[in-house]
């Protein structure tokens, strides 16, 4: 369903500035398949994300979604194929735009867009009965700006919106870090759904290993561009949190171990 | 009398141009100073055309169609080419200027002798009266003001509605929505580029029309005619803002329009009481500038206040 092959991305090559984000990242993501991707800060995991959706065009490698080889395609283009939710609540929705006006842009994601109405009267009608279905009390407020809606309500609805037509694949980048806790927990409750009920393949990155641990069918971990870790099928089954943790505590020493070696090398023989 | 119906009538004329500022300014927060040089443009190519005997509604479509192109000259060159937005209406309205001169041959035409929408709209302003000069709610009016208040009243309206059955389409919606958040409508598969390249052509077209009738209601083109247009549109539709309040579709153009032509009322009375029309410019530009910190610096007070 979704296949990355050696993908490479470096930022502000050639100059003091540069980052190896991606060093040749592989990964076979299955049809209906729910992965989380974890890492600490700078590991690549958002980077990863980022180069599916096609916010940037990777250095090397190839990206595949529904056999499609998507690699060069722009942006907007991929938007065809795939479900998003950012990190930012605002991100996801056009805040002067009411609720119904921005549900009515997604009903059309990928579709052309002429000089039909945005809003005939079936469409409000399946919006409002969807939002519903959300039970955050929004069917009242449909004609509102979005922009006054809370941040957890904005990523309910942009959830909504991400799975409104059937993608291919569902991209999900930390979509519950800029949130309280309680809501929080409901747009994970709301995400586990939607994705469920639709079978989604799902890509999903979060930093937080309860999470990770929780949700979805596999674990994919990353660190300094690459993945070192991916737990599937049985052993996945076993995996908690508390491992996750212990995996990271690994790495970070086995870190700081070659900085202090270096250290050495560097006072005893230079 | 004369005056004030002038005054509506050209900010009628020019609440065009205001609504063409409203989609680069509003919709996608581009300063665009293309409308200096298109709606002289607009102007220009009209007035061209009149004198060779073509008939005012294409003339004026003809001006529409030319304005819609320098547009897209300024989104192909901010959204292809990378240049900032700024420069790139620098760069085409500089161009404009020697296009505007090629155009008319000349750095006036004087469109009085020639048949315009001016010639149709004092017709209807006869006919309505039943002879030249009549009176209105008592004052004496000449045919020629009534007709023309008329029609640019007809024609504003006319327009108006498009531009708001037009943005409640899934093309005018997605284009709203590329202004509004770009990376949302990006990750719903439009690309902003490209609406931003569409945008600018609208949003100029119409600045080019609104030239096109300005033209002929004062009965000449002047290649000197556009300096300064593009803040007398961001004068009317921060009023606008203002007047309504509001950032629905419907009550943002009608604010538009209404902004130009109260803006327009203001102007005319400020010389009546004997502004220098020299300091024009210099006025509205101080307005425009009072209107932008103001209500950053009212937000800042009611923070303090609210802090106290």
């Amino acid at each position: 369903m979704l296949q990355l092959r050696e993908l490479r991305k470096t930022f502000f090559a050639g100059t003091p500035n540069q980052v190896r984000a991606l060093r040749g990242v592989s990964l076979q993501i299955d049809e209906g398949s729910f992965v989380t991707v974890i890492g600490m800060n700078g590991s690549g995991k958002s980077t990863l994300l980022n180069a599916v959706a096609g916010s940037f065009i990777v250095d090397g490698g190839a990206i595949a979604i529904a056999e499609r080889d998507v690699t060069r395609w722009p942006e907007h283009r991929r938007a065809a194929l795939i479900g998003r939710v950012f990190q930012n609540p605002f991100s996801g929705t056009a805040p002067t735009m009411t609720v119904s006006e921005n549900l009515a842009l997604a009903a059309r994601r990928g579709l052309g867009r002429g000089l039909g109405n945005l809003l005939p009267a079936r469409l409000q009608n399946e919006i409002r009965d969807r939002v519903a279905t959300l039970n955050m009390q929004l069917e009242s407020r449909m004609h509102n700006p979005i922009g006054t809606l809370s941040g957890g309500q904005r990523q309910a609805l942009t959830l909504l919106m991400a799975t409104w037509r059937r993608p291919e694949i569902l991209l999900l980048d930390e979509h519950t870090a800029a949130l309280d806790p309680k809501s929080a927990d409901q747009i994970v409750r709301l995400t586990e759904t939607i994705v469920s009920q639709h079978r989604l393949t799902t890509l999903m990155v979060t930093h937080s290993m309860q999470q990770a641990a929780t949700l979805g069918d596999r674990i994919v971990m990353m660190n300094q561009g690459v993945v070192f870790a991916d737990y599937a099928g049985a052993q996945r089954k076993h995996v908690r949190a508390d491992d996750l943790v212990r995996r990271f505590d690994e790495i970070r020493r086995d870190e700081q171990l070659d900085a202090a070696a270096a250290e050495m090398l560097r006072e005893n023989y230079v | 009398m004369t005056l004030l119906l002038s005054a509506w009538t050209i900010g009628l004329i020019l609440s065009l141009l205001a609504l063409g500022v409203y989609i680069s300014y509003r919709v996608f927060k581009f300063a665009d100073i293309t409308a200096d040089g298109s709606i002289t443009f607009g102007a220009a190519v009209a007035a061209a055309m009149l004198t060779r005997g073509v008939h005012p509604l294409a003339a004026s479509g003809a001006a529409f169609v030319a304005g819609t192109l320098a547009g897209v000259c300024t989104g192909v060159l901010h959204t292809r080419f990378k240049i900032n937005q700024l420069l790139s209406g620098i760069l085409v309205m500089t161009a404009l200027y020697s296009i505007n001169l090629h155009v008319m041959g000349q750095s006036n035409l004087p469109l009085l002798s020639v048949t315009t929408l001016t010639t149709y709209a004092q017709d209807l302003g006869r006919w309505i009266n039943g002879h030249d000069s009549a009176t209105l709610l008592g004052w004496p009016v000449s045919a020629r003001d009534l007709g023309s208040l008329l029609l640019a009243a007809a024609i504003v309206l006319v327009i108006g509605v498009i531009a708001w059955l037009f943005f409640n389409t899934n093309l005018g919606s997605a284009m709203r929505a590329s202004g509004d958040n770009d990376q949302m409508i990006r990750a719903l598969g439009v690309s902003v580029e490209n609406m931003i390249v569409l945008g600018l052509a609208i949003s100029n077209g119409l600045v080019a029309f609104a030239g096109a009738l300005l033209a002929q209601y004062q009965g000449f083109a002047d290649v000197q005619m556009g300096i300064g247009m593009i803040v007398w549109g961001l004068a009317s539709v921060i009023i606008g803002r203002a007047l309504i309040g509001s950032d629905s579709v419907g009550a943002a153009l009608t604010g538009t329009i209404m902004g130009s032509v109260l803006f327009r009322l203001i102007i005319a009375v400020a010389l009546r009481w004997g502004l220098n029309p020299n300091d024009l410019k210099l006025v509205t530009a101080i307005f425009v500038f009072g209107a932008l910190v103001l209500p950053m610096a009212m937000q800042k007070v009611r923070r303090r206040a609210a802090a106290a």
